[in-house]
Order: C-alpha cells, then sequence, then structure tokens
C-alpha cells in the first residue's frame, strides 16, 4: 500500500515536471506547426539566467525576469530566423532550430564554462512541505506542482476561450484570411513562438534547480520531451498533458518492480547462467529499463496508434 | 572540380603547417575529450598536466630540454582518438596522457600494440593518469601502458577494507549505472564485502540506465524501504548529483560510497545535500595534511580559479621526469623500463610502480564532505575530511597480466 | 541566336549519354588514384579514409532526407548495427570462417538492412515532423539498449577485431593502411553508383513523387508509406556498408558509433553539401570532416563556428553549397561570370570584415573562459593583442558591426548585379 501511495505521488510528481517542460513546445506546434528542436536549448538558458540574476537579486526576480528574456529571445529567433526560413518548408524550420540548439550550447559553454553552475534550490522553498510515512516532499515539488498546473489551465483557457485564442488558431490553417481581416499574422506568430519560449524559459528557472544546471541540460533533456508530446498526439495540449502523467507514473511504478525473466524462467525450472549468450536479454530486471520505458512507450504507440493519444493530425 | 582541387589544397596546406618537432623541448601528447559533453574534464587534465610541466620547466626541464605539452582532442570516443595518436605518431611525439573513458584508452593500448611493433623506432608510450577499468593492467596489459590511478577493483578492496572495520554498517544497498563500468563495481562490492563481513547484508543491487534517470525519488524510495544504511555507487556526473539530491529531498538518512564525488562539478551540483554523508575514496584529497602542497595548491587555484583535484598528475610527472633521467634519454622503452619497479617520494608517503602490470601502488583515502575544513570544494563551504588511510601495501590486488616486453 | 548556334548547341546536348555519364567517374577514379600520392602521412591518408566513408554514408542519408522529404535524427543506429555486425563477422573470420576480410562492408550493409526494415516498419508510417521525432525516440531506445547489452556491443570499450585475420586474397590482407584506402574506395565508387542508379529506376522517381505531394502518389494507387520504407531500408543498407567501412578501417565499434553525435554530423553533412543534388552530401561529407579532423587542431570552438555555420546555410542556403555553386551554371555556360566578379568581390569586404570579428570574438571568450593558463596574450590573423584589453573587444564588434552593415549595404546590389546576369545569360 505503501509503495503504490509513494509511486503514485513520485510519478504525478515527475509527470508535471514532464508536462512543465513540454507545454511550450506543445503550444509553439500546435499554434504554428514547428517543431521547435531548440526547445531544450532555450529551458537550459531560462536555467542559466534565472542562476545568474539570481546571483544579484535572489530568486524570486529571476523567475520573472527569466522566462522574460528567453521570451524576447524567442520572439527574435522567430523574428529574424524562422520567419525567413519558414518559406522553405517544415524540414528547413526543423533544421534551423536544429542548429540552432548546437549554436546555444555552444555559447553556453563559453559565456558560462562547461562545468555546471551551482544553481540550488532557493531558501524559500527549500524545507519539508510535508511528510508521508517518514518520506519528506520539499516546498519546490509542490512549487512546481503549482506552476505546471497553472500553465495547463491557463494555456487551455486562453487558447479556446479568448479572442486571441481563436485568431491564433484560424492563423494557422487560414493565415491569408485572417490577414485580409485585419490581423497581423507574422506578429501573431511572432507572440506565439515568444510566449512558447517564455515557457521553456519558465520551466527552465525551476528545472534547473530541481534538475543540474549544466551545458548538457538541453541535450539529456531534449529527447524526452518530444516523446511526450509524440505520445500525446503532436499538437494537443491535453494529450501532452495526460501523455507527461502517463508516463511519469509507468517510469516510477517499473523502478518498483524487481522481476526478471530469469525470475520467470526459474518458475518453469529453467536456470540460466553468467555464461549463457542472452544472459543480458534474462538478467534485466523491469526496474532496470524503467527510464527507457517512455522510448518503449513511443514504438508501442507507433504500432497501436499512430497518430498518439489525442493527436488529431496525421503530419 | 574546382572545389576539390581547393579543398585538397587546403589539406595540403594544413599538413604542412603542422608544426615540426623541434629541437630544445621533449613534447608530451595529452589525448581527452576537449570539445563535446566531457570536455569540462579533459580541460581539468590539460590545467594539471601544464601546471606540472610549467613548474619542471621553470627548475630547468629535464635533459636540459623543456617539456611541451600538445593537448589533441579524443572527442570521448575511440575512434576520434586513434586518429589524434596518427597526429601524435606524425609529429614524432613519443609520449601520450589520458585519463577519461576507459574506452579511449582500450584504443589507446590497441593501438599502441600494433603501431610499436611495426615501427619500433617511432614507438609510443601511453601513461594513464585515469581510466580505471582493471583490465588495462590485467588481461589486456601492455608494457608501453603505465597506470597512476589505483584501479576500480583495488578502489573498492580499499573501501571494503574500511567498511569491514565500520560496525554500525548492517545492510548496504548497491546502485548503478547499467554500464560496463558500474556492473564492475556492483560484482566487486558484491564478492569483497560478503567475503569481508558475512554478516553484512546486501538489501538492494540496482542498475538504472546510464544518464537517463531524470528524477531519482522512485529510487530513494526502494532504498529507504530497504532499510538499507549505507550504498555503494560507482554513478558519476549527473547520475550521481541527482541521486543524492533526491535522497536529501525525502529525508533519507543513509551514508553514500562513492568514486567520483569529489571532483569534476560533482561537489558543487550536490551541494549541502552531501554534508557529512557523502563519503569518496581517492588517492588524495585537498584535506590530506601535506604541507608541502600548500602553495602549490594556492597557486593553482590563483591561475586556473578552480580547485586542484589531480595529485597523481603531480605524482606522473615527477616520476617521468625521474625515469628520464634514469634511462638519460627520452627513448620510450628506456623510459619504460626505468618506470618499472621505481619508488618515489610524494606528499602522501612511498608509491611504487609495479613491474609486473604497471600498476602504481599508492595510499588511498576514504573521506566525507564535511563543513569547517581548512579547504573546501568548489567553494561549497564543504571540504573533504580524512575517516580512513589504507596503506599502499593493502590496494594491491591478484594480476592475470602476462606481459610482453619490446626485446630491444 | 543563330541557327548554326543552335545547332550546335543541340549536338552537344545529343553526345552519346554513356559517354557523358562515364566523363565523371573517370575523373573521380583519377582523383582517388592520385589523392593517396599527394597526401603521404598516416594522418593523411586516415583523413582521406574518414571522407569516403563519410561519403557514403552522407550520400545514403541524402536518400532519405534530399530525395524522399525524410529527415531522420537517428540514421547513425544502421551505421553503427551494420558496423557491429561486420565486426562480429571478423571475429568470425578470426575464428575460421572463410570470408574474405573485402566483403565485410556488405555484411554490414545487410545488417543495416535488416535493422533498417524493421525500425523503418514502425516509423515509416508517419512522414515529416512526427517521423523525425519517432527516429530520434529510437536512436536513444537503441543507444541505452546497446549500454545494456554489453555481451553484444561490448559495453563501454567496444568490441574490437583484426583486419589481418582473414585469409589472404590476391596478396592483399589489410595492414597496410593503403589497402584499407582502396578498399574504401572500390566499395565508395560501387555504392554510390547503385545509389545513383536507383534514384533513376521509378522507385526512385516516386520516392521523389512522395517527397513532393504523397496524396497524389496514394491517388495513383501507390502507398506512400511503402514507398518511404523502401526509400528507408536503401538508405540504411548504404547506412550500414559505411558502418561496415568504419569498422574495417578502426578495427573497432563502440556505442558512441550508433548515438546523437554520428547522426547529427551525417545530417550536417548532407545539409550543408545540398540535398537537392546528388553531388551535394558528397561535397559536405568532404568539407564537414575536414573541419571536424583538422579543424579541431586549431581551436577548440570547432563545434561552435559549425553549428553557426550550419544555421547560417539553413537560412540563406537552403540548398546546400553546392546549390549556390550550381546557381551560376546558366551564367557560366554563357561565360559570364566575369560579369559578377566585381560585385562578389564587393560583397566580399564586408563579409571578411564580420568573419574576423567574429571569429575575433569567439576565440577571446574561449581563451579567457577555457584557457586562461594560455595568458591573456594571443595572436590572431597574424596580430598580437591582449585578449583582456578594451581594444581588442571594441575592435571586434566594431568588425561584426561594420561586418553587417556593409553586407546589408551591398547585398541588394549584387542580387540585382545578380539577376540582371542571369537575364543576359538566359537571352
Amino acid at each position: 500500500m505503501e509503495l503504490v501511495v509513494f509511486s503514485l505521488l513520485n510519478g504525478v510528481l515527475y509527470g508535471l515536471l514532464l508536462f512543465m517542460l513540454s507545454s511550450g513546445l506543445t503550444l509553439i506546434f500546435s499554434m504554428m506547426g514547428v517543431l521547435n528542436f531548440a526547445h531544450a536549448s532555450l529551458f537550459m538558458l531560462g536555467a542559466y539566467l534565472a542562476y545568474q540574476i539570481g546571483r544579484y537579486t535572489g530568486f524570486w526576480p529571476g523567475l520573472v525576469l527569466a522566462p522574460l528574456i528567453v521570451g524576447l529571445l524567442g520572439a527574435a529567433i522567430e523574428r529574424w530566423g524562422l520567419r525567413t526560413v519558414h518559406r522553405f518548408g517544415h524540414v528547413a524550420e526543423l533544421l534551423f532550430t536544429f542548429g540552432l540548439a548546437l549554436l546555444i550550447e555552444e555559447v553556453v559553454q563559453l559565456i558560462w564554462g562547461r562545468a555546471p553552475v551551482p544553481y540550488t534550490v532557493p531558501s524559500s522553498l527549500d524545507f519539508a512541505a510535508f511528510t508521508l510515512f517518514g518520506t519528506t516532499y520539499p516546498a519546490y515539488k509542490v512549487f512546481m506542482v503549482l506552476i505546471s498546473i497553472g500553465m495547463f489551465g491557463l494555456l487551455g483557457l486562453v487558447l479556446t476561450k479568448t479572442r486571441i485564442g481563436l485568431i491564433i488558431q484560424a492563423a494557422l490553417t487560414h493565415p491569408d484570411m485572417v490577414a485580409a481581416l485585419g490581423h497581423n499574422v507574422p506578429r501573431v506568430f511572432m507572440l506565439v513562438f515568444g510566449v512558447g519560449s517564455a515557457l521553456a524559459g519558465l520551466a527552465g528557472v525551476i528545472g534547473g534547480f530541481a534538475l543540474v544546471t549544466s551545458p548538457t541540460m538541453a541535450r539529456t533533456l531534449g529527447p524526452i520531451v518530444f516523446v511526450v508530446i509524440v505520445v500525446g498526439g503532436l499538437g494537443s495540449l491535453t494529450g501532452a498533458f495526460v501523455a507527461s502523467l502517463l508516463i511519469g507514473i509507468v517510469q516510477t511504478f517499473a523502478v518498483a518492480i524487481d522481476f526478471s525473466l530469469i525470475d520467470l524462467l526459474a518458475r518453469f525450472g529453467v536456470t540460466v547462467t553468467r555464461a549463457d549468450t542472452f544472459y543480458d536479454l534474462w538478467r534485466i530486471k523491469l526496474a532496470q529499463l524503467a527510464p527507457v520505458l517512455p522510448y518503449f512507450m513511443l514504438v508501442l504507440m507507433l504500432i497501436m496508434r499512430p497518430r498518439g493519444l489525442m493527436g488529431t493530425r496525421e503530419t | 572540380m574546382p572545389i576539390i582541387r581547393r579543398a585538397l589544397l587546403g589539406v595540403a596546406l594544413t599538413l604542412a603547417a603542422l608544426p615540426a618537432a623541434a629541437q630544445d623541448s621533449i613534447k608530451i601528447g595529452y589525448i581527452d575529450p576537449l570539445s563535446g559533453a566531457f570536455a569540462n574534464v579533459g580541460e581539468l587534465g590539460v590545467h594539471h598536466f601544464q601546471f606540472a610541466m610549467d613548474r619542471i620547466n621553470a627548475k630547468g626541464g629535464v635533459l636540459g630540454k623543456k617539456l611541451e605539452l600538445v593537448p589533441l582532442d579524443s572527442k570521448a570516443n575511440p575512434q576520434d582518438t586513434q586518429i589524434a595518436l596518427k597526429k601524435v605518431i606524425d609529429d614524432g611525439i613519443r609520449f601520450v596522457l589520458q585519463g577519461n573513458g576507459s574506452n579511449v584508452a582500450h584504443a589507446i593500448v590497441d593501438t599502441l600494440s600494433k603501431h610499436n611493433e611495426r615501427e619500433p623506432a617511432k614507438a609510443v608510450l601511453f601513461l594513464n593518469y585515469a581510466a580505471v577499468d582493471p583490465a588495462l593492467t590485467n588481461d589486456k596489459c601492455s608494457f608501453w601502458h603505465f597506470r597512476f590511478d589505483a584501479d576500480a577493483d583495488m578502489k573498492m578492496e580499499a573501501l571494503t577494507n574500511y567498511m569491514a572495520k565500520q560496525q554500525g554498517i548492517k545492510k548496504v544497498y548497491l546502485i548503478n549505472q547499467d554500464y560496463s563500468f558500474g556492473k564492475a563495481v556492483a560484482a566487486a562490492a558484491q564478492a569483497m564485502m560478503k567475503q569481508k563481513r558475512a554478516d553484512v547484508q546486501i538489501v538492494g543491487d540496482e542498475l538504472h540506465p546510464l544518464g537517463k534517470v531524470q528524477d531519482f525519488s522512485p529510487y530513494v524510495a526502494k532504498i529507504k524501504a530497504s532499510g538499507a544504511d549505507s550504498v555503494i555507487t560507482g554513478n558519476w556526473g549527473n547520475d550521481l548529483s541527482l541521486l543524492v539530491k533526491a535522497a536529501k529531498d525525502a529525508g533519507l538518512n543513509v551514508d553514500w560510497y562513492t568514486y567520483y564525488a569529489g571532483g569534476l562539478s560533482t561537489p558543487a551540483a550536490i551541494g549541502q545535500a552531501g554534508k557529512d554523508r557523502v563519503k569518496q575514496i581517492t588517492e588524495w584529497h585537498s584535506n590530506v595534511e601535506a604541507a608541502a602542497l600548500d602553495e602549490e595548491l594556492d597557486a593553482y587555484k590563483k591561475k586556473y580559479n578552480e580547485d586542484f583535484y589531480f595529485l597523481r598528475t603531480r605524482n606522473l610527472m615527477e616520476m617521468l621526469v625521474k625515469a628520464f633521467e634514469q634511462a638519460k634519454s627520452a627513448d620510450p622503452v628506456k623510459v619504460g623500463i626505468a618506470l618499472e619497479g621505481m619508488k618515489h617520494q610524494t606528499p602522501t608517503g612511498e608509491v611504487y610502480m609495479r613491474a609486473d602490470n604497471h600498476q602504481l601502488i599508492q595510499p588511498l583515502f576514504v573521506s566525507t564532505m564535511s563543513a569547517g575544513m581548512k579547504r573546501d570544494v568548489e567553494n561549497t563551504g564543504l571540504g573533504f575530511k580524512t575517516d580512513g588511510r589504507i596503506e599502499a601495501k593493502d590496494t594491491e590486488t591478484p594480476t592475470t597480466c602476462k606481459m610482453k616486453r619490446p626485446s630491444a | 541566336m543563330s541557327e548554326v548556334a543552335l545547332k550546335t548547341r543541340a549536338a552537344r546536348t545529343r553526345a552519346p549519354v554513356w559517354l557523358r555519364a562515364a566523363v565523371p567517374w573517370a575523373l573521380a577514379v583519377l582523383i582517388i588514384l592520385a589523392l593517396p600520392q599527394l597526401m603521404t602521412t598516416s594522418f593523411g591518408r586516415t583523413l582521406l579514409i574518414e571522407m569516403g566513408i563519410a561519403i557514403v554514408f552522407a550520400v545514403a542519408y541524402n536518400m532519405l532526407l534530399g530525395e524522399t522529404g525524410m529527415l531522420s535524427f537517428g540514421h547513425a543506429i544502421y551505421f553503427g548495427l551494420g558496423g557491429y555486425a561486420a565486426v562480429h563477422v571478423l571475429r568470425f573470420i578470426a575464428a575460421g570462417l572463410l570470408l574474405p576480410v573485402a566483403l565485410l562492408p556488405l555484411v554490414g550493409g545487410l545488417g543495416g538492412l535488416v535493422f533498417g526494415l524493421l525500425f523503418g516498419y514502425l516509423s515509416t508510417r508517419r512522414a515529416g515532423t512526427a517521423f523525425a521525432m519517432i527516429t530520434l525516440g529510437l536512436m536513444e531506445l537503441v543507444v541505452a539498449l546497446a549500454l545494456i547489452f554489453d555481451h553484444l556491443f561490448g559495453g563501454e570499450e567496444g568490441i574490437s577485431g583484426n583486419r589481418t585475420s582473414g585469409p589472404e586474397l590476391f596478396g592483399i590482407t589489410f595492414g597496410s593502411q593503403l589497402h584499407v584506402y582502396y578498399l574504401v574506395a572500390v566499395w565508395m565508387l560501387v555504392s554510390l553508383a547503385l545509389m545513383r542508379a536507383f534514384t533513376r529506376t521509378p522507385v526512385g522517381r516516386l520516392c521523389n513523387a512522395v517527397r513532393d505531394n504523397p496524396e497524389r502518389v496514394q491517388f495513383l494507387g501507390y502507398d506512400p508509406s511503402r514507398i518511404r520504407l523502401i526509400a528507408f531500408a536503401g538508405s540504411s543498407f548504404f547506412a550500414g556498408v559505411a558502418g561496415g567501412l568504419f569498422a574495417v578501417n578502426y578495427e573497432l565499434m563502440a556505442i558512441n558509433s550508433l548515438g546523437a553525435e554520428r547522426s547529427a554530423l551525417v545530417l550536417l553533412m548532407a545539409y550543408i553539401g545540398g540535398i537537392g543534388s546528388f553531388l551535394g552530401p558528397i561535397l559536405g561529407a568532404v568539407l564537414v570532416t575536414f573541419l571536424q579532423v583538422a579543424l579541431s587542431d586549431y581551436t577548440q570552438a570547432w563545434l561552435l563556428y559549425l553549428g553557426l555555420f550550419f544555421v547560417l546555410v539553413t537560412l540563406f542556403a537552403p540548398n546546400g553549397l553546392i546549390g549556390l555553386v550550381l546557381m551560376h551554371g546558366p551564367i557560366a555556360r554563357a561565360g559570364l561570370l566575369h560579369r559578377l566578379a566585381a560585385a562578389y568581390a564587393l560583397a566580399l569586404v564586408p563579409a571578411l570584415l564580420l568573419a574576423a570579428g567574429l571569429i575575433a570574438l569567439v576565440e577571446i571568450n574561449y581563451r579567457l573562459a577555457i584557457r586562461p593558463e594560455l595568458g591573456p596574450a594571443m595572436k590572431l590573423f597574424g596580430v598580437a593583442f591582449d585578449a583582456k584589453s578594451a581594444t581588442a573587444w571594441i575592435v571586434s564588434f566594431l568588425l561584426v558591426g561594420a561586418g553587417l552593415l556593409g553586407l546589408r549595404a551591398v547585398a541588394p546590389r549584387v542580387a540585382a548585379r545578380w539577376g540582371e546576369t542571369l537575364e543576359v545569360a538566359r537571352a
């Protein structure tokens, strides 16, 4: 029972961290059809900026300023980069952001060095929020949950219930019509990209101290974020939310299960020794594979339901 | 085909521009990652060796010549390492240093064994300062390879010797990265603990994929549920920092016995979460009583704005210089023979190079991250405090090496 | 144009097809034979071998990206798994299997093909962005599993073999580097010829159609995902051939060869060279390999330069470097290239200023941030200066600023001149 509660709680916490990481990406993709490969790099920039600003002003101003700066940077990237590449098609856009990711990683190393920076949990969030069966849960995780759920609620509301949200949605499918109605479509796209980047930056401010702020951050987090949005169904905010939670919970439960094929074979009276060629295969416990499970889920999803959990589009 | 011609010309120019071997210096190649994800580790090595060579050169060099460090990028993979070695050989360099990645070390040993046999006149000697795969001084040992760090098994031997004496240890949990090194650490810990303290229970033996875990809380929950009082881990980098941080978040109170908690940015990432809990096994740490080093540590920190970390780079260079002088030559074979069996006084005591497998035998230290130490690490306010010293002779492990020596 | 001119032009285009097709190949053979005589150091020849392998891999990759419009972020898994297949067979050869070492690349190719069919079946059901993400996920999966299955993949140090252990064939033992060079050269030529031929087959044409308009292909009664799978399998096969050559050259396969870095590198090669033409990836492979192997000795910032270069190509030269060259085709045929010289010379000035300024900034930063032990005294472009001095920074920024402004002023004039010349050439 204890184990189930822990695993569920840890799973939800991890899932919400994943959603926080991927929300900006989903926003940009669903609105502009651009998959921003540099998303994790912007996230990393958010972490570094928050660390830098935090050294002068403390944590809270950084929480506001860092996402703002990253958002502005995102807008600039859209204005002077993506817009130029847009006419060459989606593959070119993806490649441009891919190149940008390489570039940002190198520039971060130039400015902050190649080693991780000591970006630690701010003291105002560094206490145990509650204790469950003798295990403490730190306040910053609660804060992260609030931010993550806040992002989900707000984005959902803005996109479906407000005027600007409707214009944005329309601008994706019918840019000419929306332009004819007197809206500045390029500016709408710039805004969307800026906001998506700012969300990445915000996630970075919190993810930066929850994880390790180093130049390899983008590289290690990038793939899992993409898995989340593909499993959720490209472009679906709710899909990404559900997929994040699902991945978080599945992965956490798997860690708790020490069961391997050796155990299964043993039940049928077969013993396997280390000398066996496929020993590696038999010995693997489900727990050992846990962090790789999201990628298995990706493959499974593709076999069963290629468009993802809640995907609507076949791109 | 103008483009091809131009590219060719470029190649030709580049090759011509490679510096010719200068007569007044002994060049020492250094092959480690200088770009990409592991570049910070490679650069730390460059700094240490450059620092050591500068000091040797300031005292007049060796054999009337200056030492010159030639850093080359291994890009952390065995193939680019082979390319770098080709440059070393083309350039007439006869000594190479390397430490990061046992895969790279194996590539160097393999390549040099072939090369040195085919072209003995251009033989190259490999001095390893940090690659700890035991195979390098056992099954895969080579005359051309000398190791100045204790290998993974020797460290585990020393660590378990120390742990066996701690009566408080009842239940031990093993958590390691799921690849060859992590598995070797787990296997060695299992075997040695059982042999030295049969009453200690190994309550868990966990492997997790390398560098893929972002959230260690489920693992911490498992450790907690097992009732372990100590954890042994060979984890390094983020896999270690995130693990210790997650344990602190969950309020898990265990002692961490680690290989790599002491440097390479890990202390900074762990921070206060490691206080009084995180221990490491190393050949040295900055609070080992050694007055002789004080001035050097300060000079290093002043110059590079980072902590001095590898005492073994200093030992290595000193022993190499001694070998040059004993051999009265910079010939790799003669220098290699001079190194075999060499005894040397270091700030931590006497060390010696085993002749049978080219492994340096030196005292090792178990230490804990603690507050109020004379020297802290990476500006954390925490420094390492010696818990126990394991004498050099007690770290020696049997070897399976059958060394083939060059006939010369 | 006069009638005579028209006739000669027609005659020229009617020269035997086989002859026109054979000329570039003959040239390629000549170059391949000449190169090792020009570059005799062991490093130089290693560079040539690396380039040959990279060419096969980049052109194979372009069967996907350029021909079929599929962007893969994880194509190195077929390269790597092919290489692993080859190195395992190499060990069997050492144990007595009767197979010439020269055929190992074929083994690599088959290895690539098997996994290409398997993973391709899963991933080619989607196209575009989703396909790209799937390749990324599959690569992560394969790398993670390869680390875990260390009996098969040799763990950290990889699996090594000995290429001289095979049966001797016509006195070729592969002990010498030159033998390996010729092996790579032959396999490269054969692979290139086959891949070139593939683009001319109906299936190859269908691949182009799938890239440009999948709906229409479906309408014609073909299944686009089927065609994507064929292209994917073919591309994986040749990636595996490249992996096999790689295994023979290094006599070692390790997990890094199927991971993210190599996947990114091949993408850079193909795109920088130009994905729109057959020559593009070849050019890209040569250039990027050269940068990667040689530039890394001169500056630790080589990855930064490579990234910057790549971003510039995506922004301003979507058809790659070869696209820039081919753009001048009509003008060159009309013999009007000299008309562009003045405009280009004018643009070169601010471009050089900008490049100099950027390089100075990057190098100064690297020196201060990463190699402080060398001190602030630096030398760049033959100019000695102090990296910490304000002058160095100001001058660098001024160079960048002047370059940017200059380029902005000059660009429209160059474009106009180019348009004009093209008009004249076409007339």
